[in-house]
């Protein structure tokens, strides 16, 4: 039987797009179709347009009837999480916050995008401000891994690891802060790649952790990883933090860079709360590079245990600052019940922000105060100087690292209320980011109950090349991505 | 330059004001917090424009309204004005500096934090030159070096409107690149205050840096002021006062407060650390509302942005731009062009008129004419018609040939100031103004002067046996006769030569 | 790091200018009365001689030339407001 388009890779789709065996009209008509059909179980979208993307659809049609195709993601139906400012549409942050905010500009990704010929398609549901591992801070709704309904399709980049795994969006962009691509790529049984830190502009992106967001693309394929991170990749003036780097045809160096690769096996990644479920699908994922022929040795992460708090320090402080600005005054809810200016931003700050969120806004506001700014704040960021250093340590002996994504499998809706039992989640994510580092999940199989398992792999700085081709040389044979959960 | 006057006659008249008994034994103590906007095309973070009396939120994007998403990016521009300021003042420029962000909510910050500069500004140290009155007009007063605790980079923000029963908010402001130029509690009484602003002042218009209009807001200050018994170490309590936006409420608003807080102490009362608004208009100050909580800002590193590097080519670039200031120009004045000190104390406080004496002074090579001639006629001329230096059609140039003109017997005092007026008006060359006036002096060496001269002579021999005794004034005696002769169109330089060569044989 | 740091929660929560309900108030406090407890932990990896990292990595001299684009139309910025009058942000009444 063949494979309904709303389920090809973005590969497969752009070469029957250029074929013209399909048209992005068709293609876009039948994720639309699809998304219809599925999503009232889903409930991955905040917001969709399909008018808006049908317009692009057909405008891709006649750029390619007068050949002026522009490239892989011409006519290709990508879906964006909520955080990504897209010109004249909402932007929601999935924050009762910003309900009702109609963004008045495009983020740089979003250009790109458009300047690559894609059809932008739908605004994806999110934890609030991209603070959770499991979508359920979303102030509008939850949505349900597609592989097990009553179950989260991780977070924060839930929507869009769900949509993907339903078949409502050919591929999607997600934000990771801690790990918001990858635990839910993971969860929902598809690609996730978070770039090196300054590889792709934040302009656009809803900061939450400036120092520790990327946006990063979600996909069916490493393949398909590779084609949209080329798109998105690059420096952009409008982010001081963006890299001045060249930008490889990363799809073309899957081909070009084989293995063997040295992997390297952080111990501190498989102790206690790993799920053995998970555990023997990633050794499985380890037996396959042996089996190319790389050598496959331990390696040690000191600094491990620290990452967590580590992370939640500086996360929460940034967010502290990042998040001052949604005060209901130029823009976002403003209370109706407060009795005079600086009331207003208690009460609209009160109204528009959910649990989570406070939490995290008092526990960085606690952490820059004055008196505990060194103990705290200062102290992490010198522990993150010494996570960074284990992981280049490592790459002198190594050229990925291979953990699990994820210490467990999806878990059910509502089943995690302490706050700390969700913040483990991210146990095996959250170092990249602090190091800054570019990461994978690939899928790598399923547990006995059906739900998706991904390991992730771990490069070097701007490695991305090698990191997809290492991800490629497992993904290529397995294709765990491409199994379709039955909704 | 007619403020300059009037200002510092003002100086002179506050300061004998505030000299009462009770004031001698106390000493202020004055630490002042200046910001200067830079002069830049666009924002300090954002790249749209920046301008005063633009329609509100107008001068507005994404970084300045801190919608979701936005990101600042430096202003290059910005960068280099602070470091030429630094170096202008003397200050050490730090080889590294960073961006933190001061949380604090305020309707006209939209962010609700301002990127600014917490422990590792641009500059650091450096002094800011300034003159105390002197004796009398013409005599310079006493120098004084300010210090200066540092300077930093920090975004301006946006403006509140207040109505009766809401405020509005225009961002155009917002994120303006703005100076912060802390002085050390290094100035103590409001006359050195007002010095140490007047220097300031011209030093960042000099350099380009800002245009300084307290009237836009592009320079403002806040003071912060205690006493003490003279000789005591300690600093008192210090209140800080607010909206000082001219050079002259700084003063008055320092001398009010200072003299509030003697005559607290005096009657057994205490000063509470406050801050308070100064109204220049009627003179008096209020305690704005105390603050519920002590600040705390939160300072941390903008993670959003890098540090900046700044290596001695960069600096060497500046400073290659950098000006000579007014003090060190005015030393050179009365060394290089031996003029007197009011007419320095007039041409170097405003770079463009020295700039025009110097080059006027160089083509005529008459300095001290060329500075009376600028600071007598062409300030005059300015003041009146109201225009400025650059919109005046009298080039240097002109200037120089009017001089000398003068100097060479062409024309008299009388006919040059004509000249002058006509050529301020028309922006005609001097010498053709005279010839179709007529006003130019007949040739001197032309017979008929020495006929009128030796008339004169003849006609007057009391005079000349006066001369003859040693009596030289007794010369003025034939040149009114010569000077009715030639229609007053002599030379009066060529008379008298004249009067003398034949007198010496009479 | 200071013995058994604990959250002025009413005191954090103004600063962050967020009021809470004397319920939120319990729950936050005792929540994060646990990280912080976890985050001790933190207290004791030896730091000496570590540089601070604010960044992932360290780029300096990051800016743009002085020059302004297009910025909004005023529609477009106050597109999003709640209040607005005369092309500006209405806000209840500041008193300085």
């Amino acid at each position: 039987m063949a494979v309904p388009l709303h389920f090809q890779s973005l590969a497969e789709l752009a070469e029957c797009l250029a074929k013209r065996e399909i048209s992005s009209v068709e293609l876009t008509r039948a994720v639309i179709a699809r998304t219809e059909a599925v999503e009232p179980s889903v409930r991955a979208f905040n917001s969709r347009d399909a008018a808006d993307a049908l317009a692009q659809a057909e405008a891709s049609d006649a750029r390619r009837a007068s050949g002026q195709s522009r490239g892989p993601l011409e006519g290709i139906p990508i879906g964006l999480k909520d955080v990504i400012a897209v010109k004249d549409q909402p932007l929601t942050a999935s924050s009762r916050m910003l309900a009702d905010f109609i963004s008045p500009y495009d983020g740089t990704v979003t250009t790109r995008l458009r300047g690559a010929g894609a059809v932008l398609w739908g605004r994806l549901n999110c934890d609030e401000f991209a603070m959770g591992s499991s979508t359920e801070n979303s102030a509008f709704h939850p949505t349900s891994n597609p592989w097990d309904l009553t179950r989260v399709p991780g977070g924060s980049s839930g929507g869009s690891s769900a949509a993907l795994a339903a078949g409502e969006a050919i591929a999607t962009l997600g934000s990771d802060t801690g790990g918001s691509i990858r635990q839910p790529a993971a969860l929902c049984g598809v690609v996730g790649l978070k770039p090196t830190y300054g590889l792709v502009s934040r302009f656009g992106l809803v900061a939450y952790a400036s120092s520790l967001d990327q946006i990063g693309p979600m996909t069916r394929t490493v393949e398909d990883a590779a084609i949209l991170l080329g798109a998105i990749a690059g420096h952009d003036e409008r982010d001081s933090t963006s890299l001045r780097t060249e930008i490889p045809d990363y799809r073309a160096e899957l081909a070009g860079r084989r293995g063997p690769w040295r992997i390297g096996i952080p111990r501190e990644y498989f102790g206690a709360g790993l799920d053995p479920e998970v555990a023997a699908a990633v050794e499985r994922a380890v037996e396959h590079y042996r089996g190319l022929g790389c050598e496959v040795r331990p390696v040690s992460l000191p600094h491990t245990e620290h990452c967590l708090d580590t992370y939640y320090i500086i996360a929460t402080a940034e967010a502290s600052s990042n998040l001052a600005r949604y005060d209901g005054i130029r823009y976002g809810h403003r209370s109706t019940k407060a009795k005079d200016i600086v009331d207003l931003y208690f009460q609209s700050r009160a109204e528009g922000f959910g649990a989570e969120v406070k939490r995290r806004i008092i526990l960085g506001t606690y952490v820059l105060s004055s008196g505990y700014y060194d103990a705290f704040y200062l102290r992490a960021q010198k522990v993150r100087t010494l996570i960074r250093r284990d992981f280049l340590n490592a790459f002198r002996d190594v050229d990925v690292l291979l953990t699990p994504t994820s210490p467990i499998p999806a878990f059910k809706l509502g089943e995690k209320s302490d706050p700390l039992a969700m913040y483990l989640c991210d146990i095996y994510t959250i170092g990249v980011n602090l190091a800054g580092l570019p990461a994978i999940s690939v899928p790598c199989g399923f547990t006995g109950a059906g739900l998706p398992v991904g390991f992730q792999l771990i490069g070097r700085p701007l490695a991305e090349a090698d990191l997809l081709s290492a991800a490629n040389a497992y993904d290529q044979v397995h294709a765990w991505g491409r199994k379709t959960p039955r909704l | 330059m007619k403020d300059v006057n009037s200002e510092s006659s003002s100086v002179s008249s506050v300061s004998t004001a505030s000299s009462s008994p009770s004031a001698a034994r106390y000493e202020a103590v004055i630490g002042l917090e200046v910001h200067v906007q830079i002069k830049a095309a666009s924002k300090v973070f954002a790249a749209v424009g920046t301008g005063y009396g633009h329609e509100p939120n107008t001068l507005t994007d994404p970084v300045v309204l801190a919608l979701p998403g936005a990101l600042p990016v430096m202003n290059k521009a910005a960068l280099d004005a602070i470091i030429k300021a630094g170096l202008l003042l003397g200050c050490r420029i730090s080889p590294v500096c960073k961006w933190d962000r001061k949380n604090y909510f305020y309707p006209d910050s939209p962010k609700n934090y301002q990127i600014s500069q917490y422990d590792l500004p641009v500059c650091l140290g450096g002094e800011v030159e300034i003159e105390l009155p002197g004796t009398a007009r013409n005599v310079m007063g006493e120098h004084k070096r300010i210090p200066l605790t540092r300077i930093h980079l920090e975004e301006d923000v946006g403006k509140l409107s207040h109505g009766t029963i809401d405020s509005l908010v225009d961002y155009n402001r917002a994120g303006t690149p703005l100076m912060e130029i802390v002085s050390e509690p290094a100035l103590h009484s409001a006359e050195e205050a007002y010095a140490y602003l007047t220097s300031l002042r011209a030093s960042m218009i000099y350099g380009g840096i800002s245009d300084c209009d307290m009237e836009k807001g592009q320079l403002r200050c806040d003071a912060n002021i205690s006493i003490r018994p003279v000789g005591e170490q300690r600093l008192g309590t210090k209140v800080e006062l607010k909206n000082l936006n001219s050079i002259s409420f700084v003063r008055d608003g320092i001398a009010h407060e200072i003299r509030r807080q003697i005559a607290l102490v005096e009657r057994g009362g205490v000063i509470t650390q406050e801050t308070r608004d100064y109204d220049g208009m009627t003179g008096t100050s209020q305690s704005l509302r105390s603050k519920e909580e002590a600040h705390d800002y939160r300072y941390f590193p903008d993670p959003d942005l890098m540090p900046v590097a700044v290596d001695e080519a960069w600096k060497d670039r500046i400073r290659a731009t950098c000006p000579e200031l007014p003090f060190d120009k005015q030393r050179r004045f009365l060394e290089q062009y031996q003029l007197p000190y009011t007419l320095t104390s007039v041409l170097v406080w405003d770079r463009a008129l020295a700039d025009y004496f110097e080059q006027a002074a160089g083509l005529c090579g008459k300095p001290q004419a060329a500075g009376n001639w600028i600071v007598n006629d062409l300030l005059r001329e300015l003041g009146n018609a109201k225009t400025t230096l650059a919109e005046c059609r009298v080039t240097p140039r002109h200037l120089a040939e009017l001089v000398k003109l003068v100097d060479a017997g062409m024309l008299i005092t009388a006919s040059a100031r004509e000249v002058f007026a006509e050529m301020f008006a028309t922006g005609e060359e001097p010498g053709v103004i005279a010839d179709r006036r007529g006003l130019r002096n007949a040739p001197s060496d032309g017979g008929e002067l020495e006929q009128w001269c030796r008339d004169a002579i003849t006609a007057n021999p009391k005079a000349l046996a006066e001369f003859k005794a040693g009596k030289d004034s007794a010369i003025n005696a034939f040149k009114g006769p010569v000077m009715k002769a030639a229609k007053g169109k002599a030379n009066p330089k060529a008379v008298d030569e004249t009067l003398r060569r034949l007198l010496a044989v009479s | 790091m200071a013995d058994t740091p604990r959250i002025d929660i009413e005191h954090v929560a103004k600063l962050a200018r967020l009021a809470l309900t004397p319920e939120e108030k319990a729950v936050f406090g005792s929540q994060l009365a646990g990280i912080l407890q976890r985050v001790e932990a933190l207290g004791r990896v030896d730091v000496n001689g570590v540089e601070p990292s604010a960044h992932a990595a360290a780029v300096n001299n990051v800016w743009r030339e002085d020059a302004a684009r297009a910025g909004l139309p005023v529609a477009d910025a106050l597109r999003n407001a709640p209040a607005q009058r005369d092309h500006m942000v209405v806000v209840p009444k500041v008193v300085e």
